[in-house]
């Protein structure tokens, strides 16, 4: 039951990427996107698409049971941001006043939050926006669509994995030898037990930065331990069905080495806001995560208006709040 | 904790079976510990919420998650939308022990006075209104002789100190538990720094900083059907009568820290403040930057800075620097002057503070013991942010005792939606508010 259904579950999602209403015009190679009203720009990188073996092998030091058994999967070409979604850009979309051109009546921004969610560790000139729910990083995705036409959402945990990988099947996209992570991703050798500006540190074979370490990413599936036997072969996507648990990836800047490597799963905790003293609790935030941030994707073929706002419909606004 | 246990109360009688098994000896033991878990059968704690916002909520359902035998049975807010909302999320929150939300439609009430009825219904009030209806709510509390949990800051204004410290010695004459919500004091990780902070780990006290410096805070539109009164209770953040600045309603934490660790109250207070960027008609009269210098009676220092800044660098903390080394809260960390980590708090075993406070006070109340009496220690602390807010709005030096004696009350003489609070608006919708040099206060 739960195969098929989750078969079914992968294929809408795949008929909703392929389902290409207009034509995709955009050559596939890397791009700045600016945001309009303003002077900032993201990068996109082409992910091509091709087939990678999901999870991790029986022997892989420091696994997790939930992360076989490994599986050969297709992914459909995207673009992935090169960098963590920085909290300049979030701001702009949270911070009225920052944002210049209007957005769609009906389309709310994160409540400001009432204490200090980064702790002091930098916020403006690159840091990544942090502390936000999933729905807080869906909803940006949303107010990114509206604001550009083009549909950015987040990355299914299978995209995320493939794009991290970008070919390897080793531990880290580098090879097994945990001693060069200090090169690529801050952890808890050589953070600081801080997060870092984004893109500071070495990027992967297909030019992502910080896919390891600094903030752990959400991503657009709920958490199951047993995905992997479950997931479909073409673009898996466990589709959410609960408000929590949400798969995270990349591992953050408190974590050891064994936490950051390219398939370990994180479940998302409800204890990462449990000092929000307020009820109904902040759909925005979380008060005990500034260790969670997220990047975003665009599928190319990309949604009908229609599949798109359906899309957002069914992530979104089943799931207020989900974190 | 600062004060010494005073001793042990018999209670309410309706607690008291459970506390008299404890008499009979050790083999009724496991019954009692049986006892103190939730049943659904006699001797229900009953509660009322006083305040039906967001923190009220929360809190209400904290109480609600508590080992004890408790319901809520009364609700009180001047706003039937707000207590409406409240109810359905308590509702909500509390899932399966949705049977602990009892408060029948008659028990819900409306307006400036319905603290009163809702307070008589319960045994323990939860008091989560805008701090200036605080002295009011708990003056009846304590006299009508209930168990109390309240929010800081306990008021706005010296009056309003006056009046909690005089109905907090009636509290305690009256044996009845207080715990104020200044739930550093309940966190794990602050209770660990202090007791090795006693134990002498960083020698004399010489210094201390403390600063809530972050983001602006949210901000309730004006709509065309509100009096000013009901415009100014619904946008409360923004009124002294009501809110107190951000330097009373927030940083209040970081000044208890301090307050906790020196075991004492400071003397005077000196500083500067202003309003840089918070600038709006929709921001009221409070400021959006305090810098205090604090002065305790053996001349130690405590630096305090708080701001709503949006857009700069954040910090909310508190270090103490003593002779042979530093405490830095936020971390759980204790370290010598040349670096060395003396002593690092496990985060992972923090607990969650908001909802100890009410694990400890109902346990408490369930067994019958008096262990709690933070009403004077709260107001104290209260009036330490009250001076500094005097400090940075006058220029003056301002002296703690002064303050406390001083009277000055900025409540209004009225409380109804067509009355007229304490600051109104001019002609163009800017509220006046408080200029160095202008603004005197006593001198």
């Amino acid at each position: 039951m739960n195969f098929m259904k989750n078969r079914l579950l992968a294929l809408s999602l795949g008929s909703m990427l392929t389902g290409a209403a207009f034509a995709q015009n955009a050559p596939f190679t890397a791009y700045d996107e600016k945001l309009p009203g303003t002077d900032l720009t993201f990068k996109m990188m082409p992910i091509p698409a091709g087939e990678f073996s999901f999870g991790s092998p029986a022997g892989e030091k420091g696994r997790g049971e939930d992360e076989g058994p490994q599986k050969k999967v297709k992914i459909a070409a995207f673009w992935m941001g090169a960098h963590e979604v920085t909290f300049d850009e979030y701001d702009i979309y949270a911070d009225a006043e920052k944002d210049k051109t209007p957005v769609p009546d009906g389309m709310t921004r994160p409540s400001p939050p009432y204490i200090d969610l980064t702790l002091g560790m930098g916020k403006l000139g690159g840091f990544p926006a942090n502390s936000m729910s999933q729905y807080g990083a869906l909803m940006y995705c949303r107010w990114l669509y509206a604001k550009t036409g083009v549909f950015y959402r987040l990355p299914t945990e299978a995209e995320w994995e493939y794009a991290c990988r970008a070919g390897s099947t080793t531990a880290y996209p580098f090879g097994n030898d945990a001693s060069q992570l200090k090169d690529y991703a801050w952890f808890a050798a050589n953070s600081g037990n801080k997060y870092h500006k984004v893109g500071t540190l070495r990027p992967n074979a297909w030019g992502l930065y910080d896919m390891l370490g600094n903030v752990a990413e959400w991503t657009l599936d709920q958490y199951d331990p047993a995905f992997l036997a479950q997931a479909a072969d073409t673009d898996p996507w466990n589709k959410p069905t609960a408000k929590t648990p949400r798969t995270v990836k990349g591992g953050n800047y408190q974590d050891e080495a064994p936490r950051l490597r390219s398939a370990s799963r994180l479940k998302s905790n409800t204890d990462w806001n449990r000092r929000d003293p307020q009820i109904p609790k902040s759909k925005w935030w979380n008060a005990d995560a500034p260790f969670i941030g997220f990047r975003i994707v665009r599928p190319v073929k990309q949604p009908t208006k229609e599949e798109a706002e359906q899309f957002f419909a069914d992530v979104i606004d089943k799931y207020l709040g989900s974190r | 904790m600062q004060e010494e246990q005073q001793g042990f109360h018999a209670g309410r009688r309706d607690f008291v079976k459970q506390s008299s098994m404890l008499a009979g000896g050790l083999l009724a033991m496991p019954v009692l510990s049986q006892a103190n878990f939730f049943s659904g059968a006699g001797d229900v704690i009953k509660i009322a919420l006083i305040g039906c916002g967001g923190r009220g909520t929360g809190a209400a359902v904290q109480a609600l998650r508590t080992k004890q035998n408790v319901q809520l049975v009364a609700m009180a807010d001047a706003f039937a939308d707000r207590l409406n909302d409240s109810y359905n999320n308590i509702k909500d929150e509390l899932g399966e022990n949705a049977s602990r939300l009892n408060v029948k439609e008659e028990n819900k009430f409306i307006g400036f006075d319905a603290y009163q009825k809702a307070i008589a219904l319960a045994d323990v009030v939860i008091l989560t209104t805008p701090p200036g209806f605080r002295p009011i709510h708990f003056e009846e509390a304590v006299k009508q002789g209930k168990h109390i949990f309240m929010e800081k800051p306990v008021a706005t204004d010296p009056a309003g100190i006056k009046r909690v410290l005089d109905a907090a010695e009636i509290a305690k004459s009256k044996k009845l538990n207080v715990v104020v919500g200044l739930q550093r004091r309940y966190q794990a990780s602050y209770r660990e720094l202090f007791k090795r902070f006693n134990d002498g780990i960083i020698g004399d006290l010489l210094s201390i900083n403390v600063w809530w410096n972050q983001g602006a805070l949210w901000i309730r539109p004006r709509l065309p059907q509100y009096t000013e009164m009901e415009y100014q209770m619904r946008n409360w953040y923004y009124f002294n009568w009501l809110c107190g600045d951000h330097i009373v309603e927030q940083h209040i934490h970081n000044l208890d820290v301090g307050n906790w660790f020196m075991k004492d109250y400071p003397v005077t207070a000196y500083g500067m403040g202003g309003r840089a960027v918070r600038t709006g008609k929709d921001t009221g009269e409070i400021y959006d930057h305090h810098a205090v210098e604090y002065r305790y009676g053996n001349g130690v220092i405590m630096n305090s800075e708080c701001r709503h800044w949006k857009d700069s660098a954040s910090r909310v903390d508190e270090e103490l620097t003593g002779t042979k080394g530093r405490i830095i809260c936020d971390r759980g960390l204790i370290q010598d002057h040349k670096g060395k980590v003396l002593f690092q708090f496990d985060k992972k075993t923090e607990n969650q503070p908001y909802q100890n406070e009410h694990d400890e006070l109902f346990a408490a109340i369930a067994k019958g013991e008096y262990k709690f009496w933070d009403a004077e220690r709260g107001a104290k602390t209260t009036l330490t942010a009250i001076i500094g807010r005097l400090a940075t709005y006058s220029g003056e030096v301002i002296p703690f005792d002064k303050a406390l004696n001083s009277g000055l009350n900025l409540q209004p003489a009225t409380y109804a939606f067509d009355a007229k609070p304490p600051v109104m608006p001019d002609a163009d919708g800017f509220y006046p508010y408080a200029k160095p040099g202008i603004t005197k206060y006593f001198s």
